[in-house]
């Protein structure tokens, strides 16, 4: 029999006005098990609190009922009070009285009844209470960043910085993702990579970090400071340890012919290649898809000019196995198809293109060596038509419902630089709404209109047609003037949508991490933890949570490599003690438990029972991890011979609960 | 029992997860919504937590009506709780109703933490509705009775 | 019939939603019969979330537009404008004596050209 202690709060009037407190403690004295009761004016208080401390030394008590506010307020604060007096933490219940009977009734008499009963409530249950010991789990101290863009390089640097090991998994040849394909940033204008390459090195040059390159994640087993992360190393077909990145190979290839997806297919690479100048890993791969030799075993003109002998035909896909603490993911984004949009004609004109494309052929490592030339005949062009929010805010099922964040300040960069280079050029712009909330967006767009004489026009583009001569019909709306306009472009760009990459989905699947129905993982709380996914020790950087600029992505990066920090620092982590607990005698081994198991936290062991007559017996039983187990309960209620129960919230208890409920004369 | 009729007042045990539910009883609270009393809430950590042992055992012991609250579907804190709860209950409440407790005796709703004014509405309700169909007799254990 | 009513009876018979509108003004970027009209696609969504029937309801814009749909099926925000011309429309036609197309002009109007189809269709638009 427990020795039970009851302490009835008054909350100044909040419980007190409608509740009788006095005959509540009074009552509840009575109660079997309850030794001692008594009411104060606010038990949260340091005088309460010492109240609570005194009685259980002095009446020696095993279990303590406060009936005060919602546990959700106070329990924490009353199951330290308790263990300061040396009692188990998990020895107290609280008992609602406030936002569950004294805030919702005016009658005085109902409200001091139905304290009663929600105060012998918490007592039934205290009775049952057993003492718990929050476990621990070891921290690996090593953290993978998923995707090798801004973002995973930012976050991996960081947690780098504080000298913990990183690991990069990057799906494509080279780290560095988007940014590299980008020319200028907004709203500074300096030159992206400037500002990325010195960034991608010395992530190649930090001991701390290891880059996996042309790798995936394969399988994600484990839980919050024990991650078990399956890479797969993509054949690349060279030896990443004897390449030296000289290039020879990319330029005696004879498949010219392949679309160079760094330039977005604008021009051609070889099938033997390096994505671009300053490529880190800096080695060649080889593309399986176009390769002679791989295909048909004709050629090996690469493996005789390359003077380190890297070329190695035979490799295959390698897979690795390692140990994480914490797991970032940083997959980022990519344009939407545009092939829904047929009124902007993407696919009818080489000369209607994408702003990422128009990127490319502003850049000088680009395929027009930074000339803005139209793709179809090499010209310049001189009347340019952006258009915004292609696939962006549409909900009629085409594009994506939400705004892409991005792309009224890169057109409002792309439209300003077209005429400062070219001012002989007419460049138009249709918007919607400009969106340019961001230190220094709107002074900078402001600057494109009254600087750079940009053409801004609120309206839509309902329709883009080539004509055979090679101009563009752009047919629009200016909302202002109330026209419809007819433009006779020769350049049309588009700034379509962006969306998570397509590798996310899968990776959430095998991470237990949720995502919202744009594919965009969701944040553990919008406001407060806007970094880290609900399932613990899995973190977000970068546009893989949401549309995100630059700016935006890297200080999301650092604020995920702060909360890895945070975790991996410590060197064992305390769990939640209200976790399932199974009853190995009584468990049948028949999976139920395992299967609707969110967490994976229950797996089943051979184990040897010794029988009645001395023998021994091989048995299969449900085992839970305490480290993984979150405590819902569902599989406390899959078992159908009873041995699965939660601690803290054990059938007993809650049956007591519903006893003492039901018991009211 | 004396002559004098007292006016009926149901028996109602609400089964509430503590991630949606108990805060959106909470929130009805601060709001100073009422609901009556004959309402008593138990937290459990999710809905899928509530055995169905427990709304048999509430009945046999004299409840008047049991409700089951969680968080809407595809917001559960554990993921996929809520889907296991509403599968037991849709089972649980059919055998219920062949056995002679009426399906407005039982009742699963979804009630997220804003929620606050949507759990006084519902209890609201669903107190009126016990209160309609009077005292359950059914599965009652008699040897509980006082 | 107030206009509220009658922007209520508008909203009823074309099921569209006006509010779901966020003024891109694709659907006017995208009208061909655009010069034609008085009223422009865009400002029948928004005149009718004003209220304001009565203006669209005189204007001879809504015999201007062609029902090619081009509005609906571009529309962003599956706004539908074109619906709601038609809607304007009925409420004009359906009262009496404003048939817009009456069986005497037909002769006149009549050319070799004229597939019998648009006559069905027009007579179904523009008649009560």
């Amino acid at each position: 029999m427990q020795r039970i202690g009851v302490f009835v709060c008054w909350c100044g009037s909040n419980i007190a006005a409608t509740v009788d407190v006095q005959a509540v403690s009074d009552a509840l004295a009575k109660e079997p098990g309850v030794v001692y009761s008594t009411n104060y004016q606010y038990m949260c208080s340091e005088a309460g609190q010492n109240m609570i401390k005194n009685a259980i030394k002095e009446y020696n008590l095993t279990g303590v009922v406060v009936c005060s506010c919602s546990p959700r307020m106070h329990e924490a604060t009353f199951r330290k009070t308790v263990a300061a007096a040396g009692l188990n933490p998990y020895m107290l219940e609280v008992a609602n009285i406030r936002e569950q009977c004294s805030w919702i009734h005016k009658d005085k008499e109902a409200g001091t009844e139905k304290a009663i009963v929600l105060g012998r409530t918490a007592i039934a249950k205290v009775q049952l209470n057993a003492p718990l010991q929050a476990g621990e789990s070891p921290v690996v101290k090593r953290a993978l960043v998923i995707g090798g863009g801004i973002a995973g390089i930012q976050t991996a640097l960081d947690i780098a910085e504080a000298g913990f090991d990183v690991d990069i998994v990057e799906k494509n040849p080279t780290i560095g993702g988007k940014m590299t394909q980008i020319d200028k940033t907004f709203p500074t204008l300096d030159c992206a990579a400037c500002i990325l390459t010195p960034k991608m090195v010395d992530c190649a040059q930090n001991e701390k970090i290891h880059i996996y390159s042309y790798s995936e994640v394969e399988s994600v087993k484990g839980f919050v400071g024990n991650f078990t992360v399956s890479i797969k190393k993509k054949a690349r077909y060279v030896d990443e340890n004897k390449c030296t990145g000289c290039g020879e190979c990319t330029t005696k290839c004879p498949m010219k012919n392949v679309p160079n997806e760094f330039n977005l297919g604008m021009d051609n690479r070889r099938a033997i290649y390096i994505p671009f100048a300053q490529a880190v890993p800096k080695v060649a791969t080889i593309d399986p898809n176009y390769c002679n030799m791989l295909k048909n075993g004709k050629c090996g003109l690469c493996a005789k000019v390359c003077g380190a002998g890297a070329i190695d035909y035979k490799q295959q896909d390698q897979i690795v196995e390692e140990k994480y603490g914490a797991i970032v993911v940083a997959t980022g984004y990519n344009p939407i198809k545009l092939d829904k949009f047929d009124e902007f004609g993407y696919s009818l004109s080489k000369d209607v293109i994408t702003s990422l494309e128009f990127e490319r052929l502003t850049n000088a490592a680009g395929p027009t060596s930074g000339t803005l030339l139209r793709p179809s005949d090499g010209k310049h062009p001189h009347t340019i038509v952006f258009v915004q929010c292609v696939g962006s805010r549409d909900t009629s099922g085409c594009g994506k419902p939400y705004c892409s964040k991005i792309c009224c300040m890169y057109t409002a960069k792309h439209a300003m630089l077209t005429r400062e280079k070219y001012p002989d050029t007419d460049v138009y712009v249709f918007y919607i709404d400009v969106r340019s909330p961001g230190k220094n967006y709107d002074e900078f767009y402001r600057r494109a209109v009254e600087q750079y004489g940009v053409h801004y026009i609120k309206g839509m583009v309902g329709k883009v047609a080539p004509r055979a001569d090679g101009k563009i019909m752009v047919q629009a709306s200016d909302l202002l003037a109330d026209e419809q306009l007819h433009i006779e472009a020769d350049l049309v760009v588009l700034a379509a949508a962006i969306e998570p990459d397509k590798s996310a989905r899968p990776l959430a699947t095998m991470l237990t991490a949720s995502m919202d129905t744009n594919d965009f993982f969701t944040e553990a709380h919008a406001k407060l933890r806007p970094v880290e996914s609900p399932t613990a020790g899995i973190f977000l950087s970068g546009a893989c949570q949401g549309p995100k600029d630059i700016p935006d992505t890297v200080s999301q990066a650092s604020a995920a490599a702060a909360k890895v920090i945070g975790l991996l620092v410590k060197d064992k982590l305390t769990t939640n003690p209200c976790v399932a607990q199974s009853n190995e005698m009584m468990c049948n081994g028949c999976s139920s438990c395992e299967r609707v198991c969110p967490y994976g936290a229950i797996t089943y062991v051979d184990k040897e029972f010794r029988m009645p007559d001395r023998t021994t017996r091989v048995r299969r039983v449900a085992s839970v991890n305490p480290a993984v187990c979150q405590g819902c309960g569902a599989c406390t209620v899959a078992c159908p011979s009873g041995a699965m129960d939660l601690k803290g919230f054990s059938n007993s208890q809650i049956m007591a609960e519903v006893d003492a409920i039901c018991q009211m004369k | 029992m004396p002559n004098e009729v007292k006016a009926f007042k149901p028996k109602i045990v609400a089964f509430c997860c503590n991630w949606c539910s108990y805060a959106g009883a909470d929130l009805a609270g601060t709001n100073r919504l009422t609901y009556p009393a004959d309402v008593k809430i138990i937290r459990v950590p999710c809905s899928c937590r509530v055995n169905p042992m427990f709304i048999l055992r509430a009945f046999q012991r004299g409840a008047d009506g049991v409700i089951l609250c969680g968080c809407h579907p595809g917001d559960c804190h554990y993921t996929s709780g809520n889907y296991y709860a509403r599968r037991r209950m849709t089972l649980l409440f059919s055998m219920l109703d062949y056995l002679g407790i009426e399906k407005e005796r039982t009742r699963v709703e979804w009630v997220s933490a804003a929620e606050g004014a949507k759990f006084a509405a519902t209890m609201n309700d669903f107190v009126a509705t016990v209160t309609a169909l009077g005292e359950n007799k059914r599965l009652e254990d008699l040897r509980c009775k006082e | 019939m107030n206009n509220e009513m009658m922007k209520e009876q508008v909203i009823r018979m074309s099921g569209v939603n006006p509010l779901k509108c966020m003024r891109c003004g694709k659907c006017s970027g995208t009208c061909p019969s655009y010069d034609e009209m008085e009223y422009h696609p865009h400002q029948f969504v928004y005149m009718v979330e004003k209220g304001e029937i009565d203006k669209l309801m005189a204007s001879p814009s809504i015999y201007k537009c062609l029902s090619c749909f081009a509005c609906v099926e571009r529309c962003p925000r599956d706004v539908e404008p074109a619906k709601l011309v038609e809607a304007i429309r009925l409420m004009v036609v359906r009262q009496q004596g404003q048939n817009h197309l009456k069986a005497n002009e037909i002769p006149a109007l009549l050319d070799n050209d004229l597939p019998q189809q648009a006559l069905v269709t027009a007579f179904r638009k523009y008649t009560k």
